[in-house]
């Protein structure tokens, strides 16, 4: 059920980007959309055989009961991906927004409309 | 030699720290270590040729830990991005004079060779999104590099547009690990080769197909090229059409759908019909442009048309369990345009901003006559033109034959390709066309007043047309069966083998 919400997000995102006309509100456009994904990405971690309490952390604190552990623990894989793509998207938003601030410099407007000169 | 591949993405990350690090304030400095970084790379690139490899990071054994592969296919791919990014280097030296920050342009220029480098040569899913990721974010700097108007506005749209395919391929990648528990290619090649393909396998195939089509420029996703390359200063230029979206795009495509998804006929036929109209489109709004960068931007999502219609081709007919030889023969006409497109674009971009170096201007009205003024742009200029255009003794006539031949041999399968046939032959008509007019603009003609006083493109810059122009007319020799067995046979094996090359690679080759 959770899963097709991370997707109604990424529409969210899509759709923010592709009608506003706001450089500023693009960029969270963009960002809503990562984040949808990197929220996807977490949640395939969890299986679905396990009731929400009595999910645990991957971390292995007595050495015992190995096979009760596989089954309750999260895949700590996907966590370490996201990680990285946090990362990754704050690169890209950092460049985005700088590039936001020199085209306020240079049209003095945040409008994308107003920025056309590039045709043809 | 195979312990050396971590080096093709130390060198470049690296020379770019390195340089930030040393040269904010000695201009030289940059110039001598951006050089220097770059100068191994290609050494090491062509000794990679005829080797094959996988080098496990930190010794951990492949499903686990991220492995680097050397195969045909990147072999290939790692040459053409290091001999070409080392020529845009040199000539980077006199060119970028004119831009404040050097140091900076070196850095980043640096990033996105070690991006490139990364992506041509990693064997797991999601680190070829880390490292499409570092190119990607290097070249939408790059294309604002002149901070102007345009420029932003240009780098804008790339940056939009290009986080949107980022997006799209990293939802691939967590529905191919959700599906198949894996993230290394050759251990989702083993699974895949098994499973039943649900609609959420499609669903992912597609989703790779559109990232990576955002990255390649193909037609329904490429508005940002024609904008972006210009915007650029020309050796980027070159290196973005010449080199990024083929490494991105073209790459990255071919090797998740032939070694890691499995070719489907009716992929092939997207690819294809993709590809045709990449042709068509890209060509016939080429024609009408009269700013000099523009149109050769225009032309490169043309020519990759090509490259993408005999892959297309390729894995058509292999889905279809169609005969070898011709799949072959279409795949080694698409791969070899990609290298042959590789170095005369980057050689037009060149010329084009040779020539806006010495004029100011690339508006081809405003420009004629520089024949007298500029042979020796004229003269690489006139042969990448007739390259591009498919004229006989040059590289792109090769190319072209092939895709033609494969396409009339696949007609006897499927006659309906013949039309593909005619597109190919008709495009490349009009590409000559156009570029004509782009020599005639350029280089005949009167001399307008305000030009009287240009000279000869300084040295480096010389140097770096002269050695893309000698490729341009030698590569045709790479066709003769003892050429092709070393450097363009084995590239098209690895796609030929497709899902069985996965167990090759986990048994380290």
């Amino acid at each position: 059920m959770i899963l097709p919400l991370c997707f109604a997000l990424f529409v969210v995102g899509l759709y923010c980007v592709l009608t506003k006309r706001n450089v500023i509100k693009i960029v969270i456009g963009l960002t809503i959309m990562e984040y949808s994904v990197n929220l996807f990405l977490v949640l395939l971690g969890y299986k679905k055989q396990v009731i929400m309490s009595q999910v645990q952390a991957p971390i292995i604190e007595k050495i015992t009961n190995l096979d009760d552990f596989f089954m309750k623990a999260v895949d700590p894989l996907p966590q370490a991906l996201v990680l990285t793509s946090i990362v990754i998207g704050l690169g890209v938003t950092a460049l985005a927004i700088a590039i936001c601030i020199r085209l306020y410099q240079r049209y003095g407007t945040f409008d994308i409309s107003e920025m056309r000169r590039l045709k043809g | 030699m195979i312990q050396l591949l971590p080096l093709f993405i130390a060198i470049p990350l690296g020379g770019a720290f390195i340089i930030t690090l040393t040269s904010r304030k000695r201009k030289r400095l940059a110039d001598v270590l951006g050089v220097c970084a770059m100068l191994p790379l290609p050494v090491m690139a062509l000794l990679t040729v005829g080797k094959q490899g996988v080098y496990n990071m930190g010794s951990f054994l492949p499903p686990i830990g991220i492995n680097l592969v050397l195969d045909g296919f990147s072999v290939l791919l790692l040459v053409i991005v290091n001999v070409i990014g080392f020529l845009a280097v040199l000539y980077s030296i006199s060119y970028m004079e004119q831009y404040t920050a050097k140091y900076k342009y070196y850095a980043l220029f640096l990033l996105m060779v070690g991006g490139m480098n990364g992506v041509v040569l990693t064997g797991d899913m999601f680190n070829l999104f880390v490292f499409l990721e570092v190119a990607s974010i290097a070249s939408y700097a790059l294309v604002a590099f002149g901070c102007e108007q345009e420029e932003l506005e240009a780098s804008f749209k790339y940056l939009v547009l290009g986080s949107i395919g980022s997006t799209l391929i990293l939802l691939g990648i967590a529905l191919l690990y959700g599906l198949t528990g894996n993230l290394n290619m050759a251990a989702i090649a083993a699974v895949t080769a098994n499973m039943d393909k649900t609609w959420l396998f499609s669903f992912a195939s597609v989703l790779f197909l559109a990232g990576f089509g955002i990255k390649a420029a193909l037609v329904p996703f490429h508005p940002w090229l024609p904008d972006a390359h210009p915007s650029a200063p020309a050796p980027i230029s070159a290196m973005l059409s010449g080199v990024l979206i083929k490494a991105l795009g073209i790459y990255a495509v071919t090797r998740v759908v032939f070694n890691v998804l499995g070719a489907t006929p009716q992929f092939g036929m997207i690819v294809m019909i993709m590809g045709a109209l990449s042709m068509t489109v890209g060509v016939f709004l080429a024609v009408g442009q009269w700013d000099f960068k523009r149109l050769l931007a225009y032309h490169s999502i043309s020519q990759m048309g090509y490259v993408v219609l005999g892959i297309g081709l390729g894995m058509f007919i292999i889905a279809t369990n169609g005969p070898l030889v011709v799949a072959g023969t279409a795949l080694l006409g698409g791969i070899f345009h990609l290298a042959n497109h590789a170095v005369f674009k980057s050689l037009l971009f060149l010329c084009s901003g040779s020539v806006e170096y010495e004029t100011g201007t690339r508006q081809l009205k405003e420009l004629g006559g520089l024949q007298e003024k500029m042979p020796l742009t004229r003269a690489t200029c006139t042969i990448a033109s007739l390259s591009i255009a498919g004229v006989p003794p040059f590289n792109g006539f090769w190319s072209k034959l092939i895709i033609v031949i494969a396409t009339v041999q696949a007609a006897y399968l499927y006659p309906g390709i013949l039309i593909l046939t005619a597109v190919t032959i008709l495009v490349s008509f009009v590409t000559l066309v156009s570029f004509l007019k782009v020599l005639r603009y350029v280089f005949l003609g009167d001399l307008p007043a305000v030009l009287k006083s240009i000279k000869e493109s300084p040295a480096f810059m010389g140097i770096s047309l002269v050695a893309l122009s000698v490729l341009c007319v030698c590569m045709g020799l790479l066709l003769i069966p003892g050429a092709r067995s070393i450097f363009l046979d084995p590239a098209v094996d690895v796609l030929k083998q497709g899902l069985t090359y996965g167990k090759q690679i986990l048994a380290g080759l």
